[in-house]
This record gives structure tokens, sequence and C-alpha cells, in this order.
């Protein structure tokens, strides 16, 4: 394996060719479209695990493969180079990506099989992929920005697949214009670095993490600018405060799509987007404070939307944005942190990824119903999905031992070991957050698969169940459910991902491997905390008790009742996700409409009334002017004499003057 | 005449005439000249001896394989070194073979080649008792409306001389940007004038406009040759010389004698500057820069499209070359005295043509307003007397001939009952009977209002830079502004086009043979390539930018 950098662009190409060939074949590919996606989705995992392997096969400082494909803009001074970075970092989101991104596949060949554009779906789910793939491959600011955009694209056309239903069609939209604010700050930020430096490839601009590249001679004004706008492309791209509005709509889309773009792999894209440019968030200290206060405060936000939604997939909606919260602050606090993010990016990859599958086979055995309160008891009828689920719910609470336990307690660790007031507040917020954690997912199973069977006697699919999936109308509306097992090729990706669940975080802490592994990349102190990791780890499990405990006391002992009560004020504006669309109808929409009602005033007299003064101005002269060629030679040839006389008046002129 | 020289004409004895110098003439640097030059003098005996019936045949033949042969001999030059390090002067001082003039040369070869396919059209206008006919009159010395004229339609006789009078037009325009002496100019200037003339009075419909148009335009092209003729006299009288070299040295003050004759009148600046002033007049009406601009819309209207078509381009073309090579080779000494004046030039006729355009009902009146604003764009940039200005220039003439063309061809397809449909009313709603003719019409109008992605974007701001560059930037604000005019008309077609209602006995496309096809086909492969890959051309125009002096 001399050239593995050979291997990366097939990477990308595998999936490429899948979308091209899908969105492209026509209805003669209707019957194998879904195989062929997800074989070319697994040909990259395979390419990606051949990579890995000669990765492990290097020394430490010797895992960077670049290869270069062409020049994409050749212009004196301005070089944006098709070049593709292969280090410990992308390899992590590369493996994560394919092969989270194959199982979703797999999964999805059963979830969509009645589905009549499912060979479409399959070709935005590797269009998806190759997107992906491309913005953590780039070795660019302006090729990520390529695959930026081509996630962003992915993302809204799956929202919108059931493009039939208004709300699924609102709800893409919304993605994608908030999406819009987030990428004006990343375009502005290439745009930033681009003037400061005078390019934008990684490797000179930020250089390695002992060595910085041109980022280094910056004026700390400069890099903070560009740290900000790249926290806003963050914000817009990971849901997170004030840019957040648009992942629980997102729920609109099938569910594979939740669990593979809106849970594991694209909207994580912020953490790496702060984490690559590690080095420009290291040189401004006020940017790396602002991303923290960012983390710290969705990731409370996240949770307590997640405790009040009656809809599991919203639920689990806020409950992504909360643990992105964890990451993003775990990003901010620079070294320290750098590690524990990526690692709890991955484990969550997995058992959030888990836990919407797990939800959507819940869905599929309860003809598409979303709200748990008509839930209830399924564990004996869906024993893998509740098994399944069970474990990524015990990951993601961070029961001892299980992947979710390693990595969050490491992410409270470091908001520690920041240091100062800034460190106990931020460590307070950590654990705050693992106990409303705790509280919601215990909610979530318990109203799932514990306590009475409340969608006895009661056909589902009430009218305000508002996500109700055409794909498997054929259970039959308006009847009593039949829960049952879903099929095989569903539960299989939910056993892998469990797996992965229980022992991947295990797996990368003990004796530090995950921490070796992405340190040559990221760097990483240990910081100095003012608790030892033993407190740390006793607090969070105090915190996991408590919030359990209250779960179990409100609907564990207690029945739930099938029509939501009213609830304190903080439980409705939770449930209206925190007035989250309120304050962006009143402040953006209102003050938009406002500006635009003026703008449009001040068009129409002004700008208008002089646009079309000098138009007509102008006809005018024009009009006078043609008068002049009245169709004489004789005229024309007085204007000829005229005009020689003038500019041999005027040349002779020049001269005396 | 005294009587010793009487008598030297009576005897050979005295001296042997062998004394005299055989001029030296390099051939092979010539040769693109002198193919046009003998494939026309063919053409003429084709015309004495060929049957009617195969003339078409056998003038297009050598029509086509001429301009061929020569764009070959161009391009071998070129390749040769001609156009960089071999560049000087041939024939005796008479000729120049350097980078402006073969690419000049080059591109108004190319630029003939695809106005002799429009030339050549014979589907456009329905047959005549059998015979197909071209764009232009069965019989040119018959009186419109005669009897006679109807028995020459009767008999479908074509004007097949109209295939060596391009080809003379093309040779003159092939010298004139590359004369390199005074008298070479204007011979030039007369040589591609007198062709031109006759041409535009040959339209098979409308003939009497068409008349009154060549009138028009000899009795002023005459007017204006006038000057430069008594231009390049006063400016003898000052160098005691045509050639442009030895005026420049002299206007540089490096020779002080040339003529001991004309000792009286050397180095008058009077007369320099008046015959420099008159010289540029004359360049200026083939321009046609206001204010001397009157006679182009008249006889852009009245001429036959595809004259005007090859017209408006070429003569560009070779004009604009020759303007360059006066004010850069003879001139650069009188900068201080000749700039400011042509920038009051440039900025009327930038804004003269824009303004005037707006108004305009007819869609040739109108691309005539409109080359006149592009004639004040090229202007900026010569203006600029840097290299980048010349090279600028010339990219900007190269991409311009070719839109120019396109868009005539396109307007000999539109049609009704008498011929082309000109008047723009007619045109309302083409876009949705020929969506394809009103897209490639719109590309042309695009690429005229410098949009980019269009060759005119690609000219327009290499013409701006280069003027901006040069520190004409008001100038490069007039510019901008005359654009904007300018964009007004530009797209009010499209809007006609595409927007408006067709009109229910409106004009019909026509479908035209391959020719036309491959005219208008160019057209919008050189716009579209010129303006999304200018880069190549930008590069070969500067290599080109260099006169020899």
């Amino acid at each position: 394996m001399t050239n593995a950098e050979n291997l990366i662009a097939l990477l990308i190409a595998a999936p490429l060719l899948g979308a091209a060939v899908l969105l492209t074949g026509g209805r003669r590919l209707d019957a194998v479209g879904h195989w062929v996606g997800t074989i070319l989705a697994a040909a990259s995992f395979v390419f990606g695990a051949i990579l890995f392997a000669d990765l492990l096969g290097k020394n430490a400082e010797h895992r960077t493969l670049i290869q270069h494909l062409w020049t994409w803009i050749p212009v004196e001074g301005f070089q944006a180079d098709v070049t593709f970075r292969l280090d410990q970092l992308s390899m992590t989101f590369v493996l994560l990506i394919t092969g989270v991104g194959s199982l979703i596949h797999l999964y999805s060949i059963g979830y969509m099989e009645h589905d009549e554009r499912r060979r479409r779906f399959f070709g935005y789910l590797n269009l998806f992929l190759a997107a992906m793939l491309l913005l953590v491959l780039a070795d660019n600011y302006l090729l990520l920005y390529v695959g930026w955009e081509g996630v962003g694209l992915a993302s809204y056309l799956l929202i919108g697949f059931w493009q039939h239903k208004p709300s699924a069609a609102t709800a893409a939209k919304k993605a994608f214009l908030v999406n819009r604010v987030g990428d004006m700050g990343l375009s502005i930020a290439i745009m930033l670095m681009f003037t400061t430096f005078g390019t934008f490839a990684f490797g000179p601009v930020l250089g390695s993490h002992e060595k910085p590249g041109l980022v280094d001679g910056a004026s700390e004004a400069t890099l903070t600018g560009i740290a900000l706008m790249l926290l806003l492309a963050a914000c817009g791209k990971s849901a997170q405060v004030p840019l957040q509005s648009w992942l629980g709509d997102a729920m609109e889309g099938p569910t594979p799509v939740s669990a593979l773009i809106h849970a594991a792999t694209m909207v994580t894209a912020g953490v790496y987007l702060i984490v690559r440019s590690a080095n420009i968030f290291n040189l401004a200290p006020d940017a790396q404070l602002v991303v923290t206060v960012v983390g710290a405060v969705t990731l409370l936000f996240g949770a307590i939307v997640g405790c009040a939604k009656d809809d599991i997939k919203k639920a689990l909606a806020g409950s992504t944005m909360s643990q992105i919260g964890y990451m993003v602050l775990a990003a901010g606090l620079g070294p320290i942190g750098y590690v524990f993010a990526i690692m709890h990016l991955v484990t969550h990859g997995f058992f959030k990824a888990g836990l919407f599958l797990g939800a959507g086979s819940v869905m599929h055995g309860m003809n598409d119903e979303v709200d748990m309160r008509k839930y209830g008891g399924l564990r004996k009828y869906m024993p893998i999905t509740f098994v399944t689920f069970g474990l990524g719910y015990l990951a993601i609470i961070g029961f001892p031992g299980l992947s979710g336990f390693f990595s969050k307690d490491k992410i409270i660790e470091a908001a520690f070991a920041k240091g100062g007031t800034e460190g106990w507040i931020l460590g307070a917020c950590a654990l705050l957050g693992a106990a409303i954690t705790a509280f919601y997912m215990t909610r979530v199973m318990l109203m799932t698969f514990f306590g009475e069977e409340r969608w006895k006697n009661q056909p589902t699919r009430s009218p305000e169940a508002p996500s109700a999936e055409p794909a498997a109308a054929h259970h039959g509306e308006h009847a009593e459910p039949h829960p049952h097992e879903s099929p095989k090729s569903m539960t299989i990706p939910m056993i892998v991902l469990a797996f992965g669940s229980v022992f991947a975080g295990g797996f990368f802490s003990i004796g530090d491997r995950f921490l070796h592994w992405l340190e040559p990349v990221t760097g990483h102190s240990e910081g100095d905390s003012p608790l030892s990791a033993a407190t740390v780890t006793g607090a969070t499990m105090v915190c996991l008790l408590i919030g359990v405990a209250i779960a179990w006391a409100q609907y564990g002992r207690r029945p739930v009742p099938v029509v939501a009560p009213r609830g304190s004020l903080l439980t409705r504006a939770a449930r209206r996700d925190l007035l989250q669309d309120d304050f962006n109808h009143v402040v953006l929409v209102r003050g938009g409409e406002h500006l635009t009602r003026s703008l449009v005033y001040v068009d129409h007299t002004l700008v208008d009334g002089v646009v079309n003064g000098t138009a007509a101005s102008v006809g005018g002269l024009s009009g006078r002017m043609r008068k002049l060629q009245n169709g004489f030679a004789r005229s024309y040839a007085v204007s000829m004499f005229g005009g020689a006389a003038i500019l041999v008046a005027a040349t002779l002129l020049m001269r005396a003057v | 005449m005294s009587a010793t020289v009487v008598h030297s004409l009576w005897t050979t004895a005295a001296d042997p005439i062998s004394k005299i110098d055989a001029p030296k003439i390099e051939y092979g640097q010539l040769s693109p000249t002198l193919i046009i030059l003998g494939a026309a003098i063919v053409g003429v005996l084709v015309e004495a001896f060929v049957p009617r019936k195969s003339r078409y045949y056998a003038q297009l033949f050598v029509s086509v394989v001429a301009l061929c042969a020569a764009f070959a001999a161009v391009v071998a030059l070129a390749a040769d070194g001609y156009a960089t390090t071999k560049a000087g002067i041939a024939a005796m001082g008479a000729i120049a073979v350097d980078g402006p003039a073969l690419f000049l040369q080059g591109t108004i070869l190319l630029a003939s080649m695809v106005g002799l396919f429009t030339f050549a059209e014979r589907r456009l206008d329905p047959e005549t008792h059998g015979n197909r006919v071209d764009s232009f009159a069965a019989q040119a010395a018959s009186v419109p409306g005669s009897d006679s004229e109807r028995a020459a339609v009767k008999a479908g006789f074509t004007t097949t001389e109209v295939f060596p009078l391009l080809l003379f037009a093309v040779a003159g325009m092939l010298i004139f940007p590359a004369a390199n002496d005074l008298l070479t100019l204007f011979v030039a200037l007369e040589v591609f004038s007198l062709p031109l003339y006759l041409l535009c009075a040959l339209a098979r419909r409308k003939r009497l406009m068409s008349q009154e148009a060549a009138v028009k335009y000899f009795l002023l092209g005459s007017f204006a040759s006038a000057f430069t003729l008594f231009g390049i006299a006063l400016l003898y009288g000052y160098a005691g010389s045509v050639s442009y070299g030895t005026i420049a040295q002299v206007v540089d003050g490096t020779i002080s004698t040339v003529d001991p004759a004309l000792a009286d009148t050397m180095g008058n600046d009077a007369l320099l500057l008046i015959g420099a002033a008159m010289i540029v007049m004359g360049l200026l009406f083939k321009v046609g820069a206001v204010p001397f601009h009157m006679w182009t819309p008249d006889v852009y209207q009245g001429a036959p499209t595809p004259v005007t078509g090859f017209m408006a381009a070429a003569t560009k073309v070779a004009a604009f070359g020759a303007l360059l090579r006066i004010l850069y080779v003879v001139l650069p000494g009188l900068r201080w005295d000749w700039r400011p004046v042509m920038w009051a030039v440039a900025i009327v006729t930038m804004l003269g043509g824009a303004i005037v355009a707006i108004t305009q009902t007819d869609i040739k009146r109108l691309l005539a307003y409109s080359s006149i604003a592009h004639a004040g764009f090229i202007l900026a940039g010569v203006i600029a007397t840097t290299p980048d200005g010349v090279s600028s220039v010339l990219f900007y003439l190269a991409a311009y001939s070719f839109v120019t063309i396109g868009a005539f061809a396109v307007v000999t397809l539109v049609r009704d009952a008498g011929g082309e449909a000109t008047h723009l009313s007619k045109w309302a709603g083409l876009g949705r009977r020929s969506p394809l003719v009103a897209a490639v019409f719109a590309v042309f109008l695009l690429a005229f209002a410098g949009i980019p992605l269009t060759s005119g974007f690609a000219g327009k701001f290499a013409v701006f830079k280069a003027a901006a560059e040069g520190g004409a930037a008001p100038l490069v604000v007039v510019g901008v502004i005359s654009s904007a005019i300018a964009a007004f008309f530009y797209i009010r077609v499209i809007v006609l086009m595409f927007f408006s209602e067709p009109r229910p006995e409106g004009p019909t496309v026509a479908v035209p043979s391959p020719l036309t096809m491959t005219a208008i086909g160019v057209g919008v492969a050189v716009t579209l390539v010129l303006g999304v890959a200018p880069q190549y051309f930008l590069d070969l125009a500067n290599q080109a930018g260099v006169f020899v002096r």
C-alpha cells in the first residue's frame, strides 16, 4: 500500500456515482436502485477501512495523506485546488459516515419498502454521503464549503422528501433558510481568511498544532472575527442557539434521514469545523469563550425542549441538539476538550442513530404513530427494538461502562478543568444537563416501552399526529395498531449500532486509545481541574440518579395520561421549543417585514423617482438627438466638416495651452 | 524640362537602367494579402468565362479556398515568429509584418469567412422561377421597378460579382492595419472602400433604399477620404516623408532634415497637428465615431444585411488597426496633444451611440447605433497608450466582430412577405414562435451588453481596465454609464422577444442552409468561449500587442 492516497478520491467517487446513476437512471432502476445505493455506500466503507488499516501501519507523524486531484480555479493570486487531506481527524469521520451510513442504507431498504420513490431516496442518500465525505476530506476551506453546501442540499431534499405534505415542504424550506444564515458566516470567514492570509488551504493557514501556520502572524482581532464567523456557520449546521430552530421541524423527513443526517453525521459538521480550525480558535480566546457559552446554552436548551415533547422523534431531536451542545462546549475548551468533543461525537453517532432507528422501528410497528402518549408497554411486542433502544438509552444517559459514560464524563471533567469561575459555571451546566438528559430519556423509555398499553381500543393517526408517514399506508389507517417486530433488514443495523453504543466508549478510553490516535492532529492538554476525576464521576452519577428518579416518579409510578395535561408555564414554553419560532417571528420576520416595507417605500418614492426621471430625460435626449439624423447626406457632411474643424481646432488648442 | 533630360529619354547609353535597384518584395510575408488579391482576380475571370449556372459554385469555391489559404498563411507567419521576434517591415517599408498586423489580419479573415457564408446563403428568399436566389439584386445595373429588372428576376439571375468584390474589400482590409506608410494606407483605404460602396447598393429587396444608402456612403466616404489625403499631404510637408517610422522620428526630433527641398515647411508644428487631426478624422469616419458617424445608421439599414454584418465587423477591425498604428507608431510623440481630443471623441461616441439607440424602432438601425457605442468603448482602450491598451483593443475587436456578424445573420432569418422584417414591433413574441433563434439572438444581445460569461464582458473588462490603468478613469466611468444605458435597449429587445404576445400576422423564421447556420453557430461558440475562458485569447492578444517601428 504505497499509494494509499490514491484511494481517497474513490471514497467520494463511489457514492457520487451512485447518486448520478440513481438520479438520472430513470424507472428502469426502480427494482435494483436500493441495492445499488447500499452497495456503493458499503464500497466506500471498505475503501475507508483499507485506508484506516494503512494509517494504522504508519507512525503517528506520517498519518496524513494528501491527494491532489486538479487545480480548480487557477488565477494569479488566487488558487483553489481540489485536494484531499486524510488525517486521523478526517479518518475518524470517514469511518463514522460510511459505517453508520451503510447501516442506515440497509435499514432504509426495509423502511422505505413501500415508497414508490425509493430509488430517488437512495440517490439522495448517496448524494449526502458524497457531499459529507467531501466536507471532511477537503484540504482547503473553499472545497469544504462545496461539501458544506452539498450536505445542505441533500438535507433539504431529504427533509422535504415527502413533499406532498405541506409540513415537510415547509420544514425543508425552514432548514434551508436557517442554514443560509450560517453559510453566510462560512463564506465571510473564507473571504476574511483570503484577504488576511492570501490563501485558504489548511496546510499554510493552520499549520500543525505544534507549529501554527499563517494564523500565528495575524492579529487577534482578525482571528476573533474569523473564528466567530466559523462559529456562526457551525451554529447553523449543528443547530446551536441561536440558529437551532430548524432541527425539530427537520424530523418531518423519513426516520433513516433523521438518524443519519440529523443525528449522527451532518449536524456534527459544525463540531468538525471548529476542531479542524483549532489553531484559529486557540489564538482567539474571546471567540473560544463564545463557543463554550453557545455550547452550554444549547445543551440546556435542547435538553429542556426534549423533556416536554410528546413526539418521539422531536424528543430525540431535542436530545441531539443538547448532545451537540456538549460537543461544542468541549470544542470551545481548546486543547483540553478537542479530543473529547470528537470522541463524544463518535459515540453519539452510534447511540443516537440507534435510538432513531429504534424510534423508526416503533413507528413502523405502530402505524406511523409518533405520539408517545399513545404508546406504552411495547417491550413485549418488539423485543429486539426494546433491547437495542434500551442499550442506546443507557449509553446516552451515561450509565457506567457504556459509551456515553466515557465520553460525556470526559467533557464534564474538561469543563471543570477550564479553571476559574468559567470552569465552575460550565461544569455546573454540563452536570445539570446530565441530570436533565437522564430525566427526558427515562421519560421516553417509560412512555414507549413500559406502563399500560395506551394504544389499545383507540385508532391511531389522529388528526393532530403531525408526522404521519405514508410509507406504511399499507397497514391500514384508523385501525387499532398491531405492534410487531420489524424485518431483519431493519433490526440488524439496530443491533450493530447497539454494539457500538455499548462498547465504543470503553474501547476508545481503555489505554487512552482515542486520545493517542487524535492527539497528533488536535493537540491535547490536561488542564488543571479543581476537582478530581473521581469526584466529577461521582457527581455525574448522582445527577443521573436524580434525573432517573424524577422521571420514574412522574411517568413510571403513575399512569401516563393519553391527552397531555396543560402543564406549567415552562412545560408549555418547552413544548413550543422554548418559543424559538415565536422569537424568530417577532424579531426576524416582523422586523424584516418592516424593513422591507420601509425600503419599498423609499424605493418607490425616491429611487424610482430618480430612475424614472433619468430614464425619461435620457429618452427625451435620445428623441431630440435623433432628429439630427435627418437622412440628408448634406447635413451629414456638414456634421463631419464641423467635427473635423473642431478636431483640428482642439488639437491646435491643446498645443497652445 | 531641359533639353538634356529630353535627350536622355531618347538615348540608352548615358545611364544604364541596371543601376536602379529592383524593389525587394518579401512575397512570403505578404502572402495573405497576395492570395486574396489573386483570388479576387480569379473571381473576375470566373465572371467572364464560366457559364452563369456554375458561377455561384465556382465563386464560392474560389473564395473559401482563398480565405482558408490566407488564414493558413497568417497562422504560418505567426508560428514562424513574425508576430514577435522576427517582426519587421516588408515591401520596401510599405507594409509592417508584426503582432498586431497578423492578429488583425487573422481576425479579418475569419470574420470574412463567416461573412462569406451569409453572402452565399440562398435558401432564405423564396425561389423565383425555379432559381434559388441570395440577398443580392438580380442584376445590379437594372433600374429598380423597370422591365429589365423584371426580366432579370424572371431569368433567375444572381449577382455573383459580390464574391470578387468581397475579396477585393478583404484584401484592402488586410493591408490597412499593416500599412507602414501613408500612401499605402490611403491606397488600402480606397481598395476596401470602393467594393463596399458597390456591395451596399446590391440589395434584392428595397433596392431604392439600398442604392440611396450606397450613394450616401460613397459621398461621405469620399469626403472623408479627401480629408485623409489632405492630411497626408500636410504630414509630408511637415516630415518630408510618408513613412511611418521617419515621421515618428521627425516628431521626436531624432531627425531634423529629410528632404532639402522641404526645408521651408519641415518641422512646422501647425502642419503636423492639422495633418494628424485630418488623417485621424478619416479613420474615425471609418470606425463610425461621433460626430463622423451619421452615415452608419442609414448605410447599415439600407445595405443588404449580409453586407452590413461583414462591413460592421471587418471594417471596424481594419480601421481600428490602422488607427492604433497611426497613434502608437507615428504619433506617440504627440500623445499629449491627441489624447485629450480623443478623450472627448470617445466620450461623445459612447454616450451618443447609447442614447440615440434607445429610441430606435428598426433592428438594423438599433445595431448600427450599438456599433457606434462600441466604437466608443474601443476608443477608450486605444487611448490607454499602453501595451495593455493594444492587446485589449485586439481582443475586443476579435470578440466584437463575431457577435456582430452573428447578430446580423439572425436578422436575415426573421422575414415576412416584404423580405426581412426589421421593424422591432414585428419581433414581439419571437421567443414563443422560435425559441432557439430568439435565444441565440439573446446571447448576442447579452454579449453586446457586456454581461459576464459572454465575450462582450471579457472585452469590455479588458479595455476599461487598460483605460483605467492608463490614467483615463473618468473615461471608464462614462463607459460604464453608457454601458448601463445601452443595456437598457439590448434587454428591451430580449423582453420584447420573450415576454410580449406574438402578433397574429408576425414574421416567420426562415430555415437557413448550413451556411448561415455555421455563421450563427460560430458566432455563438466564439461568444461563449471568449466569455467563459478568455484567458488563452487574452494571452494571445498580449503576445501580439507590440508594434514594429
